[in-house]
């Protein structure tokens, strides 16, 4: 049996661990509204991007713009978006089972995988069981900017047209509710023509010819990488929004748990004690019969 | 009325706009474009310049700054980096930013930097016409 002294610093321990998980929920539910706000206010945007962008590429020559080739798929490369922090419960481990089973998918068909890493919990991950990694991004959470998507929006355009990958996949969590969490896969390079919006495809393919300002050329080149820039910058605040998220509802678990721990041993705890008394009563009722 | 437009206005940071709206008149790269309901397929860089839309007999305005316009027969999509409301705007802020874009165009130096503070300064006087229009109304 523990002793009663034993018991009472388990309780304090337990009660310490909650006040923490406590105070995390408070800090991701505060940045999960923050995040929230911008990933809602960002999504028309990229959204609007896209059905441009793929109504757009149904109507252009393919050849007519480095960014816009289909080439046969050889080499491909995953964009794993993590997260800098653990603590957000199985956010990360999602992304990576299913990129890993992404990833052996491809690879059984013959193409050569590799990784680009944005997070260090992917990163890490990665790393240890050494997979091929040519790019990473970490630690850009804590101050996220569409700087960041410039960059990394930049990197992937230029290695397309490079040819370092043919085909470009995103796996990222994307933001459903403050509670939920979905995995996305998705292709980002080479643009393709379908897309979920089913009105505009419609619409698109009705019409006949479209008129451009400036030439086409010099149209797709500004968009282009501006579309790459865009969509980074979304799936980066989709990521941040759902880790935010993610980690509120960890937290609270973690909190609840905790408090059902310190109930648990309380009792026994209190249990314990009477026990002791009880048992030392006895022992004093006990003498005094002796005594008689 | 031949049917009205669908204008949306979206920016990186919100959606500023979704309404219908009779005429539409757009700063292209190469000059302003207006829109009326019908227009053809058409997709367009924008520049630094004032976006006017109509519904029934009220003209709106907004300041744009660079972007893209896609034009449908019952749309109008436009995407800018940045776009204001003319109501949004403030003269006094604007006409600060005016001074100030004057003042470092003045000031000179690199190249770069005379560009750049040519373009504030661009920006900034679009934005005090656009507010100071809005806040005398019938001078449209």
């Amino acid at each position: 049996m523990p002793s009663l002294q034993s018991l009472r610093r388990k309780i304090a321990a337990f009660k310490n661990t909650q006040k923490i998980t406590k105070a995390m929920k408070m800090v991701a539910a505060a940045k999960l509204k923050r995040s929230q706000d911008r990933i809602l206010s960002a999504r028309p945007y990229a959204h609007k991007m896209r059905e441009v962008l793929s109504n757009l590429s149904r109507r252009v020559n393919r050849s007519s713009h480095p960014l816009l080739q289909k080439r046969e798929v050889k080499k491909i490369e995953v964009l794993v978006v993590t997260s800098d922090r653990g603590l957000c419960g199985g956010f990360n481990g999602n992304i990576v089972r299913k990129s890993s089973e992404f990833v052996r998918q491809c690879e059984a068909r013959g193409v050569h995988v590799n990784l680009s890493l944005i997070g260090r919990k992917g990163r890490d991950y990665f790393k240890r069981r050494s997979w091929p990694i040519r790019q990473e991004w970490t630690g850009i959470f804590d101050k996220l900017s569409f700087e960041h998507a410039i960059d990394i929006g930049g990197d992937l355009t230029e290695n397309f047209v490079k040819g370092t990958f043919d085909e470009l996949y995103v796996v990222y969590n994307e933001f459903k509710s403050a509670i939920q969490q979905r995995v996305i896969v998705e292709k980002l390079f080479p643009i393709d023509a379908q897309t979920e919006f089913g009105a505009t495809q419609a619409e698109g393919q009705a019409s006949g010819s479209y008129l451009y300002e400036p030439d086409e050329a010099g149209l797709l080149n500004a968009l282009l990488p501006k579309h790459f820039q865009v969509q980074a910058y979304r799936i980066l605040l989709e990521s941040a929004a759902a880790e935010h998220g993610a980690r509120m509802a960890a937290m609270d678990g973690a909190t609840r748990n905790a408090g059902q721990l310190i109930k648990k041993v309380t009792l026994y705890y209190n249990k314990t004690r009477q026990a002791a008394i009880t048992k030392e009563l006895m022992d004093i009722v006990g003498g005094a019969e002796a005594l008689k | 009325m031949a049917g009205k437009i669908l204008l949306e206005v979206v920016t990186p940071e919100k959606q500023l706009l979704s309404q219908e709206v009779d005429e539409v008149i757009a700063p292209g790269s190469e000059g302003e474009f207006g829109v009326l309901p019908g227009h053809c397929h058409f997709l367009s860089t924008l520049k630094i310049g004032e976006l006017r839309y109509r519904i029934g007999e009220q003209s709106n305005s907004m300041a744009i700054l660079w972007g893209f316009a896609e034009v449908t027969p019952t749309k109008v999509t436009i995407m800018a980096e940045v776009a204001e409301k003319a109501e949004d705007i403030s003269i006094e802020r604007a006409t600060e930013k005016v001074a100030e874009a004057e003042r470092r165009l003045q000031a000179g130096g690199l190249p770069s930097e005379v560009k750049e503070a040519q373009i504030s300064l661009e920006k900034a006087r679009l934005r005090k016409k656009i507010a100071e229009r809005a806040k005398k109304p019938g001078t449209h």
